[in-house]
């Protein structure tokens, strides 16, 4: 039997490290990255500012040479094969990439020459790309009497010309009102949809948690954790669960107890707090058990760890004082 | 072929940038302007200046003011380059597979034609004031002020490159044009100085540029000056777009 050939990854990287000459010495702003971020999703690259985010996009991206480490990225080799690479990915930086005394159409043909189209295809082009980001009533307008929304929407179209198989964004949503930031991610989503691999950096938990398929976590310049955003809450503790029967708590607690998927769990006044590895899956099983027992049920509720348990989990800190 | 082609784009970019402000380009050109309508007639009065005196003050002075604006020029690269470093349109531009080369010869391109447009407008306007100029030895002097173009915008997009802040960039530059102008014979003759002056103006590329445009004025085309000026300021130059060329091929964006 057949099955269906595998899609490269679109990016694989092994050892990635960067090290610098400061005043105060030799500074290691990656000191040891590994990642795969397989091809077709939405992944999510973690971390508080400074952890070396940025410095490994700019790196995966062509734009900071590796002092050590090997990676391909969208199918080519990075460091033998750096142009291949840059005509493949899209990147948009942290900063306003558009020219403020510049149209934005003038930005998205300008750009698109620069990726070796030809005038009319770029401007062809470059009306897509207005239509498709909202931007055609102010395409002639220079950049300057834009709106942060818009600005950052042409960023990304900028980074499209080309229509890459991979997108970098670095802090996309940085700045962004919270209008503005939903009408981003939707574009992310579409664009995901159409088959693009995104690649983000992010501190924001809520944009890790509720736009990205696949997250890595990156602290003091390593990668710390990865997985789906549900994996790694379930590197934590499992969910919690809490739940109160009518009567005799302490045979609910007994019963509970001796089942192998449960831990810790313990008697919190009336009611009694128990840990599962994922609570949906327990649920059912949790129910039947009680039911067998003759005990009834009043209230059961679910908790999970967030992200931000997580990243304390595995950086020591919690990144949602920091994230302000 | 690829790199002609991206320099190309490049150039008209930043070309039109420029067409599209001619405020940039009119405002450069007050400095000189001025220096043409303010200073130059100084010259007419100083008596001793004999060499100035008998050919007129603007036939001695524009040659050299020439030298002056490309001189001036080489601030203007650098700082828009730097701008562009920190606001991320030249990142923008460096993740694309646009060549290295492309980006920086646009650009040295595009200041040559600025400064260009400005010579020309200099010399139309000292002409009802007394300026003579034959075609050939006009049009060489054009060349060479291309060529000094091309020195600067390589020294400056390098140096930029490199220094990365305005404020050093423009301490820098500020400090190395004003001894080079002084001791480049622009605004004075410069045999007026004493020895030692003389001496270390000699080092002054400069120098033999003015001293080239002079001789090119007067259409004094086939002269060991003209010679010596475009030999020292193309060698200087095609030295500099190497450096500068590598730097932008090396350079962490």
């Amino acid at each position: 039997m057949h099955t269906l050939p595998h899609s490269r990854p679109a990016i694989q990287a092994r050892g990635l490290r960067r090290t610098y000459l400061a005043r105060s010495g030799q500074v290691e702003a990656v000191a040891g990255v590994d990642l795969i971020v397989e091809a077709g999703g939405i992944f999510g690259f973690l971390g508080p500012n400074g952890a070396g985010k940025t410095t490994v996009m700019r790196m995966l991206a062509t734009l900071v040479p590796l002092t050590a480490g090997e990676a391909e990225v969208a199918g080519a080799d990075l460091r033998r094969e750096p142009r291949t690479v840059r005509r493949r990915i899209g990147y948009v930086g942290q900063r306003c990439g558009s020219d403020h005394s510049v149209s934005g159409r003038d930005e998205l043909v300008f750009q698109s020459l620069l990726y070796g189209l030809s005038r009319v295809l770029a401007e062809r082009r470059a009306d897509e790309l207005l239509s498709a980001f909202g931007l055609t009533d102010c395409s002639l307008r220079r950049t300057e009497t834009y709106s942060g929304g818009q600005r950052r929407r042409l960023d990304v179209a900028l980074g499209l010309v080309h229509q890459p198989t991979l997108l970098f964004l670095d802090e996309p949503t940085t700045g962004l009102d919270p209008q503005s930031r939903a009408n981003l991610w939707e574009e992310l989503r579409r664009l995901r949809d159409q088959g693009t691999t995104i690649f983000l950096t992010t501190h924001y938990l809520e944009e890790a948690d509720v736009l990205c398929d696949q997250l890595a976590i990156i602290d003091r310049g390593r990668t710390v954790a990865q997985g789906t955003p549900d994996q790694l809450k379930r590197t934590v503790s499992g969910d919690g669960v809490t739940l109160r029967v009518r009567e005799n708590p302490e045979l609910a607690l007994h019963t509970l107890d001796t089942l192998p998927y449960v831990r810790d769990a313990a008697l919190d006044g009336d009611s009694i707090r128990l840990y599962v590895d994922c609570g949906e899956q327990a649920a059912p099983g949790l129910l039947a058990e009680l039911s067998n027992a003759g005990l009834e049920l009043v209230t059961l509720s679910f908790s999970r760890p967030t992200l931000d348990d997580v990243f304390l989990r595995y950086t020591g800190r919690s990144l949602r004082d920091r994230a302000a | 072929m690829g790199v002609l082609r991206d320099v190309r784009i490049v150039f008209a970019r930043y070309f039109s940038r420029s067409v599209t402000s001619p405020l940039l380009v009119g405002v450069s050109l007050i400095q000189p302007i001025l220096y043409l309508l303010l200073f130059a007639p100084l010259l007419t009065s100083v008596s001793s200046l004999s060499r100035v005196a008998h050919e007129g003050s603007y036939q001695w002075f524009v040659p050299g003011l020439m030298i002056q604006i490309a001189l001036f020029s080489i601030s203007s690269g650098g700082w828009s380059l730097i701008s562009e470093l920190r606001s991320g349109v030249l990142e923008r531009m460096w993740v694309t597979p646009v060549s290295r080369v492309g980006l920086l010869l646009g650009r040295i391109l595009r200041d040559a034609a600025t400064l260009l447009v400005q010579a020309l407008i200099i010399v139309a306007v000292a002409l009802p004031l007394g300026l003579t100029a034959k075609l050939p030895g006009l049009l060489l002097a054009f060349v060479l002020v291309a060529l000094l173009a091309f020195l600067m915008g390589a020294v400056s997009y390098a140096g930029a490159l490199r220094i990365r802040s305005e404020d050093t960039f423009g301490a820098l530059v500020f400090s190395a044009t004003l001894p080079l102008l002084l001791l480049s014979g622009i605004l004075l003759p410069i045999r007026f100085a004493p020895a030692w002056m003389q001496r270390l103006a000699d080092l002054n590329p400069l120098l033999y540029a003015v001293g080239a445009e002079r001789a090119l004025f007067d259409g004094n085309v086939a002269t060991l000056a003209v010679a010596k000026g475009f030999v020292i300021i193309a060698g200087l130059a095609m030295l500099a777009v190497g450096l500068a060329v590598r730097e932008f091929r090396h350079a962490m964006i």
